[in-house]
């Protein structure tokens, strides 16, 4: 159980918890976030940033992965990811 | 009107039988036995075409879909099409070792309903001594299976002050998810809505608790909740639109647009084992009836929530309104709303009737 709520930070090493799984719709063609009641549509950037949440990249990691694909600045990339995963994890779409 | 998509959710009820006899209960009235239920290759079939279909998420409900032998094998088909498998179960039957295996099936998660944060609440409501220590027994073995759970709690007037303890009784079994779900009144609870409705003051009083709650477990619990009609503003969107992206299979294989459907006169629903499921989702007179915008009157027609809420709950207002196609009354701008919040209130302040627990037989 978790007792408080997780803050995320550049070495939180995020994942999906086991209630919600990542699913290639073939009908749809698109990519499903599936959860209990929910199903969520990721966009192409926070589908960046999903399939590298597995429990070992860092969030650091990922910002420096997604830096490099999107060409961006990581002083950039960093807040954002930080502000996305906290909104995720607040959600229990996403687990720090 | 958006044309159709495909589906995404589907709930497959397995069985009306269940050892509970809550009398909220959401079955209809007429109850099915056993000798009704489709059989183990019959839903295959129908799982298999769900997923070409596109569905993504099924629903295994009941009655108790426990009772269902062939439970880890329809959910380990699911698993293989990778359709999302939530079960959703009442938690008194199973046999110890049955959740180890639908985990081991490939189940997704479970859904553990309680009639009550306390054992005695939980024994009287579902009618049947042990219950509550039944279904403790349960959610502990889900997680221990390793399989996330949802604890599902349906309010009314003889459990609204238990909500705190709700939530006490989900972070101690290590719950994600907490459903304060009141409940809604069709079927059996219709029937027993005298003795259920919770009153105004006592509703206010939970949805700020809620709130508060909702805030300060953050990121720890998540508490869903569905806000009861008879002191609402607005309707509900009923499950998210009539046969829009989701619908439901009844033990015999009906096709309905949600558990209630079989309540308004003059639907004709097709029958999953007989006819292909895409045919049926585009063409079932009763998935089409109600379907989109076209079907409404005023002051849906014109409403700018009709695409929000689509007109609300069918069933709701063919027993308030008296016409499956009026507004639900639910709703502040129906012409029938004042009557509903009246019956509400009027209910809540009179003495609670005994229950007319759900058996078969008992109110038919």
């Amino acid at each position: 159980m978790i007792a408080t709520r997780a803050i995320a930070s550049p070495t939180s090493q995020p994942r999906l918890p086991r209630h919600v799984r990542l699913h290639r719709d073939r009908v749809r063609g698109a990519w499903a976030l599936l959860s209990p009641e929910k199903i969520l549509w990721p966009d192409e950037p926070s589908l960046a940033i999903l399939t590298r949440c597995d429990g070992k990249r860092s969030v650091a990691d990922i910002a420096a992965e997604i830096a490099t694909e999107f060409d961006a600045p990581i002083t950039d990339v960093e807040p954002d990811i930080i502000a996305f995963v906290q909104d995720w994890s607040d959600r229990m779409v996403l687990r720090l | 009107m958006t044309a159709l998509g495909p589906p995404i959710g589907m709930l497959a009820e397995l069985t009306h039988r269940c050892p509970l006899q809550c009398p909220y209960c959401s079955n209809p009235l007429d109850l099915l036995k056993a000798d009704r239920e489709l059989k183990t290759d019959q839903w295959l079939s129908i799982f298999e075409q769900a997923a070409d279909l596109g569905i993504l998420q099924v629903h295994l409900s009941g009655g108790e879909p426990m009772l269902r032998p062939d439970l880890p094998q329809l959910i380990s088909a699911l698993a293989t099409r990778g359709i999302y498998s939530n079960l959703i179960t009442a938690g008194a039957s199973g046999k110890p070792d049955a959740m180890a295996r639908l985990a081991e099936a490939g189940l997704d998660h479970v859904q553990v309903s309680f009639q009550g944060a306390l054992a005695e609440t939980t024994d009287l409501i579902a009618n049947m001594k042990g219950a509550h220590g039944k279904k403790l027994e349960t959610a502990r073995a889900a997680t221990s299976a390793g399989l996330p759970v949802t604890v599902n709690a349906p309010i009314h007037r003889r459990n609204i002050g238990e909500v705190a303890a709700f939530i006490a009784l989900a972070l101690d079994l290590g719950a994600e998810r907490l459903e304060v779900a009141n409940v809604q009144y069709y079927g059996w609870a219709y029937l027993n809505r005298p003795a259920l409705m919770p009153g105004r003051d006592e509703v206010l009083r939970m949805a700020d608790l809620v709130e508060r709650e909702r805030e300060r477990l953050r990121g720890v619990l998540a508490i869903d909740f569905v806000a009861p009609d008879y002191y609402a503003r607005y309707p509900k969107a009923c499950m998210g639109g009539w046969a829009r992206d989701a619908f439901m299979i009844t033990p015999s294989g009906a096709v309905m647009p949600c558990h209630a459907a079989a309540s308004i006169p003059g639907l004709a629903f097709d029958n999953a084992a007989t006819r292909p499921l895409a045919e049926i989702w585009e063409h079932s007179s009763a998935l089409q009836a109600y379907r989109g915008t076209d079907w409404m009157k005023e002051p849906c027609r014109t409403c700018d929530r009709r695409e929000i809420d689509f007109g609300g709950c069918r069933c709701q207002a063919m027993v308030i309104a008296g016409e499956a196609a009026a507004t639900d009354p639910a709703c502040s701008k129906s012409p029938h709303h004042g009557r509903m919040v009246e019956l509400a209130t009027t209910e809540a302040s009179a003495q609670s009737p005994d229950y007319i627990y759900r058996r078969i037989g008992a109110a038919v």
